[in-house]
């Protein structure tokens, strides 16, 4: 056992033989945030930042998480030199060219983007367009990992909406748009556990739903795959004719568009899209549960999911909050 | 009995124990009528991470909790959704409950009820 180099931002501290990664930073006075000391609370969260931690420090985390090389401080025991984060990090962008665009219905885009170098992403992750002034937004990839260096997305324009609304109306083919490194815990594991899935979605919600989904087919998921699709009218559905082909062609996929005011017709639910999937899926037991969209609708199915059945730890969701006019 | 120096949080298991007891107290806690209005409006990710907290708390495992904490957490649930006595009452209920489905013997039950009482007057702002 010897003393460990962890470098941390700017610095660069000791972690003696039987010492914790927590120990040693608080002992250094670099300030983590930290709760039970035990592996508990994950109060002390942190990133390797060069490789795997030690696999005892992921005990109890997430399966995305570990993907992503987070470990509990109070937990690791570096069996190396280690250089960590702690905190959100910085994050880095690329140069992205737009290629297409074209309406999905009368209200979204479908916009795709050519990066000028392949971003590691999973599906259902998102990204932060940015564009001249520096404005930038979140938006969700709706395609899977087959094609790294072009990713569509599903921009909805809201009235007066800065980015969303500019999308629309102004940028054109050819124009060039800064892409983040894709960020967010709300995607599929080709390796994970091959139980039933269940993806609700309203709005553009679908866009990370349909990477998944198409990255799930394309691995052969050995579950049942549910998507619901909500919206209040018919005319805020899309690509309805597409998932209906999918679901066709695929015996394990299974799709349901629901609208939440006015008639359905034929092959439509009526009522909201997370009403009717815990309705028609009332054990969740042992099932991953994706969930994007309006926020109050992704709040109120981890809930109906969770008491439905399914674990904590098995609930992904992003919410998609709006970012307010006075944050930038 | 037999002689033991095991402490509380290690006779129950420990943070296995936490993990195992956590999804069984908050799936109780949010059907329970009487309580489940208080949760309405947090974050299910943090509210999680908080039950667990609580449950490695109130079977005397380590924990950083101070009772100004517990009274600056709960201080907007007293003063605009009136909680009290009663659903303090109901957690520990639900506790306790939750210890029987997993099998803890009754002594062991009692102490982490008595743990739990111990942080009454502060989650109730007294
Ligand atoms: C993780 C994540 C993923 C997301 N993924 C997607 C996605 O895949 N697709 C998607 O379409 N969206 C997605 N979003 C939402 C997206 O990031 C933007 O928030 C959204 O497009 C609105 O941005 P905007 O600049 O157009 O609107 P903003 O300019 O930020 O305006 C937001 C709202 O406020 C109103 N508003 C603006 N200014 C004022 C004012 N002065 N007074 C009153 N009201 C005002 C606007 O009318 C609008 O309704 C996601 C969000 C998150 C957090
Ligand atoms: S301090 Fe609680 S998990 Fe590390």
């Amino acid at each position: 056992m010897q003393t460990r180099k962890i470098s941390v931002g700017q610095r660069e501290l000791g972690c003696r033989p039987g010492e914790s990664v927590l120990d040693a930073l608080l002992r250094e006075q670099v300030e983590i945030a930290y709760g039970c000391r035990q592996g508990a609370c994950q109060s002390c969260i942190a990133r390797s930042l060069d490789g795997a931690p030690p696999a005892a420090a992921q005990a109890g985390l997430k399966d995305v998480l570990r993907h992503q090389n987070h470990f509990l401080a109070c937990l690791c025991y570096p069996e190396r030199d280690m250089a960590i984060g702690i905190g959100s990090p910085e994050q880095r962008f690329c140069q992205a060219t737009v290629t297409g665009k074209q309406l999905l219905n009368a209200e979204t885009l479908l916009l795709t983007l050519h990066t000028d170098q392949s971003l590691d992403y999973c599906a259902g992750q998102f990204v932060n367009l940015k564009r001249g002034d520096g404005l930038q937004r979140s938006y969700s990839i709706a395609n899977n990992r087959v094609h790294a260096r072009n990713l569509t997305f599903h921009i909805r324009r809201l009235a007066g909406g800065r980015f969303s609304a500019w999308a629309h109306d102004e940028l054109k083919l050819g124009d060039l748009l800064e892409v983040s490194d894709p960020q967010g815990l709300c995607y599929y594991l080709p390796s994970g556990q091959p139980g039933n899935l269940l993806l609700i979605g309203t709005g553009s919600g679908l866009a990370p739903l349909a990477g998944i989904v198409s990255e799930a087919l394309h691995h052969d998921h050995a579950g049942q795959i549910h998507l619901y699709h909500g919206s209040r009218e018919m005319d805020g559905l899309y690509w309805v004719e597409e998932m209906r082909g999918l679901a066709a062609q695929h015996a394990n996929f299974h799709y349901t568009p629901c609208v939440s005011r006015g008639d359905a017709p034929d092959g439509v639910a009526s009522g909201r899209a997370n009403d009717v999937a815990m309705k028609q899926l009332p054990d969740l037991k042992g099932w991953r549960v994706y969930l994007c969209g309006h926020p109050d609708m992704v709040q109120q199915s981890k809930r109906q999911a969770f008491l439905n059945g399914a674990k904590f730890d098995d609930i992904y969701a992003d919410a998609f909050h709006v970012a307010s006019a006075t944050l930038d | 009995m037999s002689e033991t120096t095991a402490t509380l949080y290690e006779q129950l298991g420990g943070e296995a124990a936490v993990n195992a007891a956590v999804d069984i107290f908050y799936r109780k806690v949010l059907s329970d009528h009487r309580i489940n209005r208080f949760f309405d409006h947090t974050d299910m990710d943090k509210q999680a991470a908080k039950q667990k907290a609580f449950l490695t708390m109130a079977f005397g495992g380590p924990n950083n909790y101070s009772g100004a904490d517990m009274r600056q957490a709960h201080a907007h649930l007293v003063k605009k959704l009136g909680l009290d006595d009663s659903h303090f009452d109901a957690v520990v209920e639900n506790l306790a409950m939750t210890l029987q489905e997993l099998n803890v013997p009754q002594a062991l039950i009692q102490q982490v009820a008595a743990i739990a009482e111990t942080t009454r007057n502060d989650v109730l702002g007294r």
